[in-house]
């Protein structure tokens, strides 16, 4: 046996067998398979969230619905003024009813009540517009609302203790 | 002439198709998960019904964001860094002072604690329409912060843990201790 091993040792290694290859490949191809969420709108907003160190995590994305507010992408089309988005499609203040309405339709009934909406707005947005929506949302019944913000853990703690 | 085995089929070219594969989902996967200040907004009253809650004063601490995102407690002018002592000591009433809020049991009892009291205070956060949504949000995650350090010293006290330590229903307990109350209420239409 040792004889065996130094006979070997001393000529070329053998070639790292890589039949194992597409095994590992596709293992990793499945987590991002079951791991991936398709981005399903184009965003027609320019979007810089705000910071904020108690930013909690959106616990269940399905229960979730998206409001985009921010300056448009083609300036010279549509002016620089705030817009909204909903789903592919600037949006007016009137249409968020609607648009809720049509969110609840998809979520199961058990689930209504738990409907999220969250709201991602342009920190350079006056409060102006989000109050008109915070008072559609209200009207419309979607009283879950995540005000969406990066966390930001590097900002300085100025606490007592 | 025909071969009696099946020719073995050659699958050296299915790493390159998987690994192809791979690449289009990397490339299409977002796997940030969004996040922010989560809030309940009050349900819509009738304009005829709403006379308004009985509110006693020291019951309501007045946060108002200008629109030059000036912050305002109570009248006083503060700076952000402020807001945070301010509304913790309004939340706990360390000291008991009648210009701050008092205490009165809680509607449902909670269990386990049938002696627990808890603050009848409600924060009023007003903005102005040509407030900044950025100020608008610092200010929002200053309350915020407010709230979580009084539940993190109220676990520590009720529970001797941290707060992150403890579990699912002692969690509930303490936000029930320690309710979030921040009224946001309709702005003043000074400002276009």
């Amino acid at each position: 046996m040792a004889q065996n091993i130094r006979k070997k040792g001393n000529k070329e290694t053998p070639a790292v067998s890589t039949a194992s290859l597409p095994d590992i490949i596709f293992m990793l191809l499945f987590f991002f398979m079951v791991s991936t969420s398709m981005r399903e709108v184009e965003m027609q907003v320019k979007l810089e969230l705000p910071d904020a160190t108690e930013a909690q995590k959106l616990e269940k994305k399905s229960l979730a619905s998206y409001i985009y507010i921010g300056p448009p992408n083609d300036v010279a089309k549509y002016g620089s003024t705030p817009k909204i988005q909903l789903n592919n499609a600037y949006a007016s203040i009137d249409q968020i009813g609607e648009f809720i309405a049509a969110e609840r339709d998809k979520l199961k009934e058990e689930e209504r009540p738990e409907m999220t909406t969250v709201i991602k707005v342009n920190k350079i947005t006056h409060m102006g517009m989000v109050t008109d929506l915070k008072q559609a949302l209200r009207r419309a019944n979607a009283l879950n609302i995540i005000y969406a913000s990066n966390k930001d853990n590097k900002k300085r703690d100025n606490s007592i203790f | 002439m025909a071969s009696k085995k099946c020719p073995e089929i050659n699958a050296s070219s299915m790493a390159d198709i998987s690994f192809l594969l791979l690449i289009f989902f990397l490339v299409a996967t977002t796997m940030n998960v969004d996040s922010g200040i989560r809030r309940t907004l009050p349900p819509i009253v009738d304009e005829e019904q709403d006379k308004g809650q009985d509110v006693k004063e020291r019951n309501v601490l007045l946060v108002y964001v200008n629109m030059y995102n000036q912050v305002a407690i109570a009248g006083n002018r503060v700076e952000i860094d402020e807001i945070k002592d301010i509304a913790k000591e309004f939340i706990t009433n360390p000291t008991g002072d009648p210009n701050l809020p008092e205490f009165e049991a809680p509607k449902k009892p909670i269990p386990g604690f049938p002696n627990a009291l808890v603050s009848k205070g409600v924060i009023s956060l007003q903005n102005d329409r040509g407030t900044s949504y950025e100020t608008y949000i610092q200010v929002q995650n200053e309350l915020t912060r407010a709230y979580s350090e009084v539940r993190s010293e109220k676990s520590q006290t009720t529970f001797n843990k941290p707060y992150k330590d403890l579990s699912k229903e002692e969690r509930d307990i303490v936000h029930m201790l320690v309710p979030t109350r921040i009224s946001e209420a309709e702005p003043r239409n000074l400002a276009k």
